[in-house]
């Protein structure tokens, strides 16, 4: 198995209220899955992909990622885990504005200690690989939302990991250039065999390009449907009365 | 992350904000510059008073007495053999003294009271002897006016200023110093003087009265009366009651000379009946100052008394390593200001690229890459404003150098180098100014690589 959460729930504290972003999800998602995350704003998508990808840890339950127990792992274990196993992109892309294209790839690289020459060969392939292969000393604003997207996504499979988390990836693209970054995610997916977890809000998307559907709301897994329309596991009833308390 | 990918990215980013980067390295570098300058001018003063001491033949010199002498009661408590049997301080023993490793030369203190005439006016002054080898290693006669004696046994004399006024007939007012050396010279220079002296002739060639009875050795010698020329060559303004001043001597000779010519003098001891005199003290100099102790050791082990002046040069060096101590807190007081700089520039940074940490820490970098990043950038600042301030430091020494050099010359006073920036000054400013930046960076860097990655993320 992939990724699996055991009744993982993320709650936190605002002033005086208890938000419950994540609230007892059990999923399990095979490698070389293709899963999007679907729900309205708040259902808690993102908190629980940044669960997955180790940048905050439940406030009970468990997720697992190939066997490695996240709660278990220190500080030091978990960047180690970001940094080998776990590919990011982001909505609004994230590139260093200060670094060219080539530098942002090869960003994951120097905390991974790649010697500067392979590092420098491997993030311009990279770049090639999603047709950026001319645009490598530029920067970030000289390009397009899709060339950013592209070049973020080259950044996210430099270090060849075997999670994609990818958050609302075609939310600040237009159709036609969301379509093109999808193409490329489904491209790795397929050819790589790597593991996608999709957060979006976009049903059609999801319908065309993943495998498997989550759908959340109020922090509560609400459905979990393949593309062929079989429920993959019994869902468990959304909370009543709201997410928070 | 590898040294040179965090110093990479360090320098980047400093470059990034250039602007406040470089104003809190300047902040750094003014620290550092007015720590260099108080240290370059503390060190270039006791350079200065270590080489005059040096130069003043105080310090490089064991006085060395015989221990038979009863006056020199100070070396009754040494150790050593009884000073009735005590060895005598003569020839034999001088030359041994002049054997041993590190010493340049031991010589005799000759002085004496005479009469000197000049112009048919007769004078009475101390006299004293000084070896040849005062020309170069002594700064006694640094202000001379005229020259040093023109061989080690040449029938010249060099005069202190007050004989000089007193041969002119010249009454200096109190208090003040109306004649200039150089205009005293000028009558005298070239002039002869005629030394009347007392000679100490052995038995053999004058009276025999007591020898042939083999008694007391004191009455083997007789007193002749003679008259010695000598030629005025030089002008010292030395002040004879200085400890330089030659025991309050007022005219001095070079020592071949006064040591061929047999002056009888009160503190010649006699001991036996030939013609070689015994001393009541020799002046040994060394090669180096550390060597005085072993030196001194080493003759009083042969059974005679001897003395320096190592005591007050360590103790001067004491005084100025506590005044070295002082102008560095002084010096650090603007470093330690410049620190809060760093502080604030670093906290800055953080908040401004929060969200770039945040995409750091979800691309995989640790909080050890994070923190060693700000460290680096805070180290770089050091480096920089170190290698600046020190740079910055040096011209500010040496323009005090030079300012004050302008004052001495307006003041009649000998040009002297009062700054001086040693290498390990240099190494050890910089090294300093890195030490004080990382310290500085510690917080920020703490701070930086402590922030939650999703929070960092939602930051815009």
């Amino acid at each position: 198995m992939a990724v699996r959460t055991a009744n993982v729930s993320r709650h936190y504290r605002m002033g005086d209220a208890l938000v419950r972003a994540v609230d007892g999800i059990s999923v399990d998602i095979r490698a070389g899955e293709f899963v999007a995350l679907l729900g309205a704003s708040g259902s808690g998508k993102s908190s629980l992909l940044n669960l997955v990808a180790g940048l905050d840890s439940p406030t009970s339950g468990a997720v697992t990622v190939h066997g490695n127990d996240l709660a278990a792992l220190s500080r030091e274990q978990l960047a180690k885990y970001r940094l080998h196993t776990v590919g990011m992109v982001f909505q609004s892309f994230n590139l260093i504005p200060s670094m060219s294209l080539l530098e942002n790839v090869e960003l994951p690289m120097r905390f991974a200690e790649v010697d500067r020459l392979e590092r420098a060969a491997l993030a311009r392939e990279s770049l090639e690989r999603v047709g950026l292969g001319g645009r490598i000393s530029h920067r970030p604003m000289e390009l397009s939302g899709g060339e950013q997207q592209r070049a973020s996504l080259a950044r996210a499979l430099i270090n060849q990991p075997k999670l994609l988390l990818a958050d609302e990836p075609t939310g600040n693209l237009d159709s036609r250039t969301g379509t093109e970054i999808m193409e490329l995610i489904r491209s790795f997916n397929q050819s790589l065999g790597m593991t996608v977890l999709m957060v979006t809000h976009e049903q059609a998307l999801a319908e065309k390009y993943a495998g498997r559907m989550l759908h959340l709301a109020d922090g509560k897994l609400v459905d979990d449907l393949s593309n062929s329309g079989a429920r993959e596991i019994p869902v468990q009833p959304a909370a009543q009365g709201g997410k928070t308390e | 992350m590898k040294f040179y990918d965090v110093a990479d990215l360090a320098v980047r980013n400093l470059r990034e904000s250039i602007f406040r980067n470089s104003l809190t390295t300047i902040g750094i570098s003014v620290g550092v510059a007015s720590l260099v300058a108080m240290l370059s001018l503390g060190i270039g003063l006791q350079q200065l008073a270590s080489r005059r001491l040096q130069e003043s033949g105080l310090f490089d010199t064991v006085v060395v007495t015989s221990r038979r002498d009863l006056h020199n009661f100070r070396e009754q408590r040494e150790v050593g053999p009884p000073p009735a049997e005590s060895p005598v301080l003569d020839e034999g023993a001088r030359s041994k003294i002049a054997q041993i490793p590190g010493v340049v030369e031991a010589y005799p203190d000759i002085r004496f009271i005479t009469d000197l005439r000049m112009d048919g006016k007769t004078h009475l002054t101390m006299v004293a002897a000084v070896p040849f080898s005062a020309k170069n290693n002594n700064d006694a006669f640094d202000s001379l006016q005229g020259s040093f004696f023109s061989s080690a046994e040449a029938a010249e004399a060099i005069l202190q200023k007050s004989f000089a006024e007193e041969l002119l007939g010249i009454t200096p007012k109190p208090g003040t110093d109306s004649t200039s050396l150089a205009e005293l010279a000028r009558p005298l220079l070239g002039k002869e003087l005629t030394m009347r002296y007392a000679e100490r002739a052995s038995s053999s060639s004058s009276s025999s009265s007591s020898s042939a009875e083999g008694q007391s050795d004191r009455a083997a010698y007789s007193v002749i009366s003679r008259e010695r020329v000598l030629k005025i060559i030089g002008l010292t303004d030395l002040d004879p009651d200085s400890l330089r001043g030659g025991a309050r001597a007022r005219v001095f000779l070079p020592l071949k000379l006064a040591e061929s010519l047999h002056i009888m003098q009160p503190n010649l001891r006699d001991t036996s009946a030939s013609d070689a005199p015994s001393y009541t003290s020799l002046s040994v100099r060394v090669e180096n100052p550390n060597q005085v102790p072993a030196i001194e050791g080493a003759i009083k082990k042969m059974g005679f008394g001897a003395f320096s002046l190592v005591d007050a040069s360590r103790s001067m060096r004491q005084f100025f390593s506590v005044l070295d101590a002082f102008l560095a807190i002084f010096g650090s007081l603007a470093l330690a200001v410049a620190s809060i700089g760093i502080v604030n520039t670093l906290v800055m940074a953080i908040l401004e690229r929060r969200r770039e940490i945040g995409i750091m820490k979800a691309l995989g970098a640790s909080d050890a890459d994070v923190r060693g990043l700000f460290f680096a950038e805070a180290g770089a600042m050091g480096l920089v404003g170190g290698a600046a301030g020190v740079t910055l430091g040096w011209l500010i020494g040496r323009a005090i150098n030079f300012g004050t050099n302008i004052y001495l010359k307006r003041q009649n006073f000998p040009m002297a180098q009062i700054w001086s920036v040693p290498l390990w000054l240099v190494l050890g400013a910089i090294g300093f100014s890195i030490v004080v930046s990382l310290v500085s960076g510690l917080y920020p860097a703490s701070r930086a690589a402590r922030l939650d990655p999703v929070q960092a993320l939602r930051y815009e």
